[in-house]
């Protein structure tokens, strides 16, 4: 019995937690403008420095965290609960929800990811409301197919015939039986859905496609702060290392949960 | 031999099922699209100058009517015309899609240039002193988005250095030192992670295929290291890598998105975001559907390519 790596997993809770805890910290109002200041430099009152609005950069940077990871997280978990339904259906069944669930995985592979993205905030307009379904649908088809190929592997084992023999409902089976099973390959991407949302959101957001502002978020932060990278350059570099940081360490989880769910079985 | 025309098949059924897809799409939203696109800032839009559009934009016929018409057009080449100055948008998108291959390109061959050769040297090093830096600055390389380090690049060598324009673009005819300069950026800003993904792929498949009987043969043999390793190592492991590399480059035919905004270069995705912005339906569904089927027949080519390359897959 192996186990994860404990670095990145603590990195990615420690990252987690002070989202979470973001609105019970005392800290500046993320949206207060003091246009008397903007730009200034670090402060005790800022120890990041204002924006160009003369927001406090640190609180903004803290808020942005607990936006991009509510739209990993969200997306991520709305993709596999919906494409670990659609593979198990799919895997189980076999037939005609087999062909709709891998055909229509088939139909959003066409679509270069941002391109998908792109078109779907064009129709809908931005907003992380949208943002959070669109990102589920381009994460769909990893999950369906990592959950039908690992449900093809489970039903042809000897424990889910006993399942049926004893006489359990299709229902059961696929959530008390099959389900477990599979949850390893389904962990794995959740890790990585949710790493890849985080690029895809702050890039979204950095069009002006995403987040729609006053709300904080790293993409945005960045994009306003490219106007006055000559006289402010900090100002920019905070949210790049702060989104870039957590991307690699998220990325460590994925690698540390990859080798760990790759060792067991 | 089935499996080639059945593989053709599928990849046409794709691209009509895409192309309906977006059709459909721009016209399931929640609203008048032509009503939509009028009203400005809240304000309610003139209803005489709504029918119009609905009329030009042949919004007013059933669905089914203007589905196959749409399909028609499209089969011809014919994309519409951009609701912003009416001009083509067939045309805007030839004129702009050979600018974006170019940078994808340029990026590809920095990638493969260095990706391959690193990845070679680290795996046959492995856990020397080379490999762990270069895997650990891949790590790096893969965690920064490609705007961040675009954006990073345009402050450290246009802003501060001046060592080459903020971003822009000028045809190779006019001024190729010019044309090169400007492509070196966004090209290296793709590049990066890009690279660190091939450094990997790479890393991983030669550090998998040196295990294999047959390079203990060729050792055995007694033949120079360098023979191995190119002829029976790196020939075996950049099977799996030259297709994750082909793949990957068609995500990049939407991706470019963002370094084509960060450095101001006028490619296909510039376009796309321009027609975005702009509610630009006719602009929007042409470069989507272009994207989409160029993306569709790189993956097709992939699957030949590989076909050929293995014939295990052929015959399975």
């Amino acid at each position: 019995m192996r186990f994860v790596r404990r670095g990145p997993a603590i990195a990615v809770a420690a990252i987690a937690s002070l989202a979470i805890a973001v609105p019970y910290l005392p800290l500046a109002n993320p949206l207060h403008l003091d246009i008397a200041h903007r730009l200034a430099g670090p402060s005790w009152a800022h120890p990041l420095g204002q924006d160009e609005f003369g927001r406090d950069v640190l609180t903004r940077l803290l808020w942005g965290a607990r936006t991009s990871l509510a739209v990993a997280g969200g997306s991520a978990l709305l993709a596999c609960v919906g494409g670990v339904l659609l593979g198990l259906v799919g895997g189980f069944w076999r037939g005609v929800p087999e062909f709709l669930a891998l055909r229509g995985m088939d139909v959003v592979l066409c679509f270069p990811p941002l391109l998908l993205a792109l078109l779907v905030v064009t129709l809908i307009g931005p907003g992380a409301a949208t943002l959070i379904p669109v990102l589920a649908v381009l994460y769909l088809p990893g999950f369906v197919r990592v959950t039908y190929a690992g449900v093809l592997t489970v039903c042809a084992q000897d424990y889910v015939e006993a399942a049926r023999a004893v006489g359990a409902r299709p229902g059961r089976i696929m959530l008390r039986t099959i389900l477990p099973n599979v949850a390893g390959p389904v962990l794995v991407q959740v890790s990585l859905a949710a790493a890849s949302a985080v690029v895809l959101e702050s890039g979204l957001s950095f069009l002006g496609l995403g987040v729609v502002p006053p709300a904080p978020s790293w993409g945005l932060m960045i994009g306003s702060a490219r106007a006055t990278m000559v006289q402010a350059p900090l100002l920019l570099l905070w949210p790049c290392a702060a989104l870039s940081l957590t991307i690699l360490v998220m990325n460590a989880l994925c690698d540390a949960l990859r080798d760990w769910v790759g060792g067991q079985s | 031999m089935s499996w080639l025309p059945r593989r053709c098949a599928t990849s046409l059924l794709l691209i009509w099922v895409v192309a309906s897809v977006v059709f459909l799409a721009i016209r399931l939203v929640p609203g008048d699209p032509a009503e939509l696109l009028l009203s400005q800032g809240g304000v309610a839009p003139d209803p005489a100058a709504v029918s119009e559009l609905r009329t030009q934009l042949g919004l007013d016929r059933p669905i089914l009517a203007q589905y196959v018409s749409n399909l028609r057009q499209v089969l011809t080449g014919d994309l519409g015309q951009s609701l912003q100055d009416g001009s083509s948008v067939s045309e805007q998108i030839t004129l702009r899609l050979p600018r974006t291959l170019e940078l994808i390109c340029a990026a590809a061959l920095i990638a493969v240039v260095l990706g391959i050769p690193g990845g070679l040297v680290a795996a046959t090093d492995r856990n020397g002193t080379f490999d762990h830096v270069s895997s650990y600055a891949a790590a790096l390389a893969m965690a920064v988005p490609v705007f961040v380090v675009g954006t990073l690049l345009v402050l450290l060598f246009a802003q501060y250095l001046h060592w080459v324009p903020a971003g822009g673009y000028v045809p190779l005819a006019r001024d190729p030192v010019r044309h090169l300069t400007l492509l070196a950026m966004p090209a290296l800003t793709i590049a990066l992670g890009l690279t660190a993904s091939v450094f990997r792929m790479t890393r991983a498949a030669v550090l998998d295929e040196q295990r294999r009987d047959h390079v203990r043969t060729a050792w055995a043999k007694g033949l120079t290291r360098r023979r191995v390793l190119l002829r029976h190592v790196l020939r075996n492991a950049l099977m799996p890598v030259v297709t994750v590399f082909a793949l990957h480059l068609g995500t990049l035919l939407g991706g470019t998105v963002l370094v084509e905004y960060v450095f101001n270069y006028p490619g296909l995705s510039g376009l796309l975001v321009e027609a975005v912005n702009a509610r630009d339906y006719p602009e929007v569904q042409g470069v989507v559907l272009v994207i989409s089927v160029l993306f569709v027949a790189l993956n097709l080519a992939v699957d030949l390519l590989y076909a050929v390359l293995d014939p295990r897959i052929r015959h399975a």
